[in-house]
């Protein structure tokens, strides 16, 4: 489904991604795990279409096609979906009508007409209750005030309603009391199927305790330095990331 | 001057007008020497040669400024035409408050005392475009809200020009008095319907007594070859509440000149705007908060974005006299630029000579949040979709303290429409 090749990146010309590789396949849950400053979230950004990187080689591919020059609306409407770490707060317009526009200029990119009314709020009453989110709360500008663990919710919220084809969830877990963590975590679980696949990225590995991934993926000064399953990241726990560096030197 | 045969030289009126004439005689339009209008011209447009009465009653038909209404809902309705009152699209009433015309008002005798206290008491006679006014003013809206009385359906005041006269300059002159523990909302408009230019040189007093509330809202959203200047003075009582929102969307030079004055305790003014114009549009707040009395509170905020060549201002003097203590004065001016060529000028003015106040003013001018845009983007959302909703985000501590949601929806609707995009919900 997703297949990264070579991937080099860089911000004002300082280079964060060194060569990646990478395959995720529909019906996968992936994690890629690495100390600060690795180039995690870039490579969730560069992934998502932020214009601010530069890829300077390599190629991103979805189902086949190579994304890499696209926007990042574009790439929305393929059915890339990012969970941001920092989500945007935008007052003045409520959740439901975010998601309502988000919803009917993806419809209209892919050439559909718009979600009827009375689909749209069956719809959001079904996936807000999958999230345990409040109704007053579907009515509360976007992320405007919201705590951390709210501001989760909703970007999985979002996420339940668009229904991507890969969903990166970028440090998901920061911020979230183990309530919420739960609650995040289920609603992926329950979202995730066969035609879809999951790439999550983060530091710690306490979300991965509820999103169990198939492959567990370390990211190291820009490179993919080791891959495993899900007991890699039990490991890491356990022992930190320096063995691994010093693997890498020997 | 051939003025004097169209105004009524009989009344008691005749001195005021008379010092008016001669005080705008000695000073003249307003030039960039003087500091208040330093960046405003008006040189282009007194080109223009304006005739300052219209030749003939011109008529318009309902269906074709019913768009100007808020026709949603119920309001009294007072309408002028080329500075001529229009009853067939007005709505104006005696029942229980008075809706009505400044010309009655200012000859009939039962209205006499009422023009006495009020009329040009609040107006600044020394300021030369107040004086042409109140020297050549003939019309306007009369409003008396009497004591206790909530006024359930809005107030629209609405000053259509025909564009049948070639150049036409109008002075609109609008008294508005408010009285103890009354409530009233009000909503004022000017439209030109075609491209001739013109000149609109409106003054408005307004008295808020005891307790009173008003809210007052400014839509200024007109043809490109309109020029307008709001003279606007407000006296308020103590523990009265006044909120002026002022949302310039178009037009060629808006002025808008914004006074209030404190004579109470525990007064509240609020004072906010938003301005989305482009091409060579230019808009100018000049405000001005009077705080003269102990334990009060005002609150400026003004959004602005600005494209193509257009020009905005926004003066902000708050002045906290010696008696003012406890003051609570606060005053945001936010600005975004679209274009290279778009120009901001921000002054805030700041004169406080009481010892335990508490004043704050922010001004910030910038672009569009990057990150922002990408998370939108991200989402799914166009770029240009995606810069509507973060403009429209941007102007949203503005349009959210809006109390009628039609008048909500309108301006909404307005501010899409600027912006260019069509939203799958009223914003």
């Amino acid at each position: 489904m997703l297949q990264i090749k070579n991937l080099h990146a860089s911000v004002e010309d300082k280079e964060i991604l060194k060569g990646i590789n990478l395959e995720i396949k529909a019906g996968e849950v992936h994690a890629i795990m690495g100390p600060n400053g690795a180039g995690k979230s870039t490579l969730s950004s560069i992934i998502a279409g932020n214009e601010n990187y530069e890829v300077s080689e390599g190629e991103i591919f979805l189902d086949g096609e190579e994304i890499s020059e696209l926007a990042p609306e574009e790439r929305a409407h393929k059915g890339i979906f990012l969970s941001f770490q920092y989500p945007v707060e935008i007052p003045g317009v409520s959740v439901t009508n975010f998601i309502k526009t988000a919803i009917n200029e993806s419809r209209k990119a892919n050439g559909k007409e718009e979600m009827p009314a009375n689909e749209m709020l069956k719809l959001i009453r079904e996936k807000s209750e999958l999230l345990e989110m409040d109704r007053k709360f579907l009515s509360r500008s976007l992320n405007e005030g919201f705590s951390g663990g709210e501001k989760k919710r909703n970007e999985i919220f979002q996420m339940a309603m668009l229904e991507p084809k890969i969903a990166i969830l970028d440090e998901t877990d920061s911020g979230l009391d183990i309530d919420a963590l739960r609650i995040v975590a289920n609603g992926v679980n329950k979202l995730k199927n066969e035609s879809n696949a999951v790439l999550v990225i983060t530091h710690y590995q306490r979300l991965l305790d509820y999103i169990v991934p198939d492959f567990v993926h370390v990211l190291m000064d820009g490179k993919i330095v080791k891959s495993g399953d899900a007991s890699l990241a039990l490991e890491l726990e356990e022992r930190g990331y320096d063995w691994i560096k010093q693997e890498q030197e020997v | 001057m051939a003025f004097e045969e169209k105004i009524d030289t009989t009344s008691e009126l005749h001195e005021v007008r008379n010092n008016a004439i001669k005080n705008f005689e000695a000073k003249g339009f307003p030039t960039k020497k003087e500091e208040a209008w330093k960046y405003t011209s008006l040189n282009a447009i007194l080109k223009n040669d304006f005739s300052v009465f219209p030749k003939k009653e011109n008529t318009i038909e309902f269906k074709e400024v019913k768009k100007f209404f808020l026709h949603e809902i119920d309001t009294y309705k007072v309408v002028f035409i080329d500075g001529i009152f229009s009853s067939f699209l007005s709505s104006t009433t005696h029942d229980g408050l008075d809706v009505c015309l400044m010309s009655s008002a200012l000859t009939k005798p039962k209205y006499k005392m009422v023009i006495d206290t009020y009329f040009n008491q609040i107006a600044n006679t020394e300021d030369s475009l107040t004086s042409l006014n109140t020297a050549f003013s003939l019309e306007g809206a009369y409003i008396n809200i009497p004591k206790s009385k909530v006024v359930e359906k809005p107030i629209e005041i609405i000053y259509f020009s025909t564009g049948v006269e070639n150049a036409l300059m109008v002075q609109p002159r609008n008294l508005i008095v408010v009285n103890e523990n009354a409530h009233v909302q009000i909503v004022e408009r000017h439209h030109s319907l075609n491209e001739n230019p013109v000149l609109t040189n409106s003054v408005t007093e307004v008295f808020a007594q005891k307790r009173a509330i008003v809210d007052y809202y400014k839509i200024q959203n007109d043809v490109q070859t309109a020029n307008l200047i709001d003279n606007t003075y407000i006296a308020q009582k103590q523990e009265s509440h006044v909120s002026v929102h002022t949302f310039s969307f178009g037009g060629n030079i808006t002025r808008n000149n914004l006074n209030f004055y404190h004579q109470g305790e525990r007064i509240d003014s609020t004072l906010k705007g938003i301005t989305i114009i482009a091409d060579k549009q230019h808009v100018d707040h000049y405000t001005l908060v009077q705080h003269a009395t102990p334990n009060c509170e005002s609150h400026q905020n003004y959004k602005t974005i600005l494209d193509g060549n257009a020009t905005g201002v926004f003066n902000g003097k708050i002045f906290v006299e010696k008696e003012a203590q406890k003051t609570d004065a606060f005053q945001q001016n936010n600005n975004i630029l679209l274009s290279d060529k778009a120009t901001i000028n921000a002054k805030p003015q700041l004169e406080i000579f009481a010892d335990d106040v508490k004043c704050s003013h922010g001004c910030t001018i910038g672009q569009l949040d990057d990150s922002a845009m990408f998370y939108m983007q991200q989402r799914g959302i166009p770029k240009k979709e995606a810069k509507a909703l973060l403009m429209y985000a941007f102007t949203s501590e503005v349009t959210a303290s809006i109390k009628i949601p039609e008048l909500k929806a309108k301006i909404a609707r307005i501010i899409a429409e600027k912006l260019g995009v069509k939203m799958g919900f009223d914003l």
